[in-house]
């Protein structure tokens, strides 16, 4: 066992470096932190990092920081996690510091302007890449109240401007309600076989 | 007091972006463009396009970008605290059931309808971002002259290449900008 200041400066360098590293966001980090942790640390199972990657994705906020939390906590406790939270946002903090000022300095720039004009298009078709996808894969589920979830989420959004937070609660009672009648559905087909 | 405000806009965007990746993007848009009027939405979709170019949750480095404008440094680290806060209580109590219960069938279902939710969230933010592109600040105009023809072009050919080679984001991203640069020497 290496002793704990040891373990939570490489702790720190582990996840700053993998931060740093992780480029929009989201799931890339989990296969990333697997190799760190698992195949080269080997301070996890490999299940531990299956089960923290269910919980990280269940859990509402990012999933990187959701990850590290995870991760720290079960390396070293608390203070883990506040390292591995630290060794997570620093990057991102730091670098979109700095890029704000430039920001602010150069917007009014033309070139800078005609250069962020261009990528506005191009960040639009990304999102629409992502659209495209997420919503073909639910329409192919072929679930009539997917389908009803997904149109009446947008209608509210798009055109009544209502606050995203009412819309997330409302769909995620739905899940919730259709899920215990499913349940207790299955509970009476099971009680009338003999 | 803006620094609570900050704090809790953002501890909002942490609590309620379920899904990871772009779902943060309509719950900022939603607290900074639409109720704070922080940022303007050319600007938001500047913070988004620099947040797929740079490394980080998109949620971060909103929190750092808003926070910083809006109220220097302190404003954010204090944003990035509101965006993290929930993620720290929610995970550790999820993580405490999980294993308790190891199969959260509710926890699933919830999860399930929410994904439709999102995409479609998203699909929203995206709308108001192709609208921007096309057409500028000023919103929708049924008039060809008020068109932004470059960016139209742009949009459809960079949708066309990430469809077809699922090119990375990033590359179009920047292809695009190196595009538009170049669009601004020739009159």
């Amino acid at each position: 066992m290496i002793d704990k200041p040891k373990k939570y400066w490489k702790l720190f360098t582990s996840t700053f470096f993998l931060s740093s590293f992780t480029f929009g966001g989201g799931y890339v980090i989990i296969p990333l932190m697997k190799r760190k942790f698992v195949d080269d640390l080997k301070w996890l199972e490999e299940e531990d990092m299956l089960n923290m990657a269910a919980i990280a994705q269940s859990s509402p906020g990012a999933v990187a920081v959701n990850a590290s939390i995870l991760l720290g906590y079960r390396v070293a406790g608390v203070v883990g996690a506040g390292i591995s939270i630290l060794g997570t946002v620093l990057p991102p903090l730091l670098l979109l510091s700095v890029l704000s000022l430039f920001y602010t300095a150069f917007r009014s720039n033309p070139i800078v302007s005609a250069v962020l004009g261009g990528m506005q298009a191009g960040v639009a078709a990304v999102i629409a890449d992502v659209v495209i996808s997420m919503g073909g894969n639910i329409i192919k589920e072929k679930k009539l109240l997917y389908l009803l979830i997904m149109a009446g989420a947008f209608l509210a959004t798009y055109l009544f401007h209502i606050n995203v937070m009412y819309i997330i609660l409302v769909c995620g009672a739905l899940g919730a309600i259709q899920t215990l009648i499913a349940h207790r559905q299955n509970k009476k087909k099971e009680s009338v076989r003999p | 007091m803006i620094y609570l405000q900050l704090f809790w806009s953002f501890f909002q965007i942490g609590l309620f972006s379920i899904g990871g990746g772009y779902a943060a993007m309509p719950l900022i848009q939603n607290q900074v463009v639409d109720l704070h009027h922080w940022l303007t939405m050319t600007e938001f979709t500047d913070l988004i396009t620099i947040s797929q170019m740079t490394p980080g949750p998109i949620a971060v480095n909103s929190a750092t970008f808003v926070g910083i404008q809006i109220a220097g440094f302190g404003g954010a680290v204090i944003s990035t605290l509101g965006c993290i806060l929930p993620s720290c209580i929610i995970v550790s109590l999820l993580a405490f059931l999980y294993f308790k219960y190891q199969q959260l069938t509710v926890i699933q279902g919830v999860l399930n309808a929410l994904r439709p939710a999102v995409v479609a969230l998203i699909a929203s933010a995206g709308l108001t971002m192709i609208i921007l592109a096309f057409w500028g600040e000023g919103g929708f105009v049924p008039q060809l002259s008020a068109l932004h023809i470059s960016s139209v072009v742009l949009f459809f050919a960079a949708l066309f290449i990430l469809r077809k080679w699922k090119l990375s984001p990033i590359m179009v991203m920047a292809g695009c900008g190196v595009i538009g640069g170049l669009l601004y020497f020739i009159p």
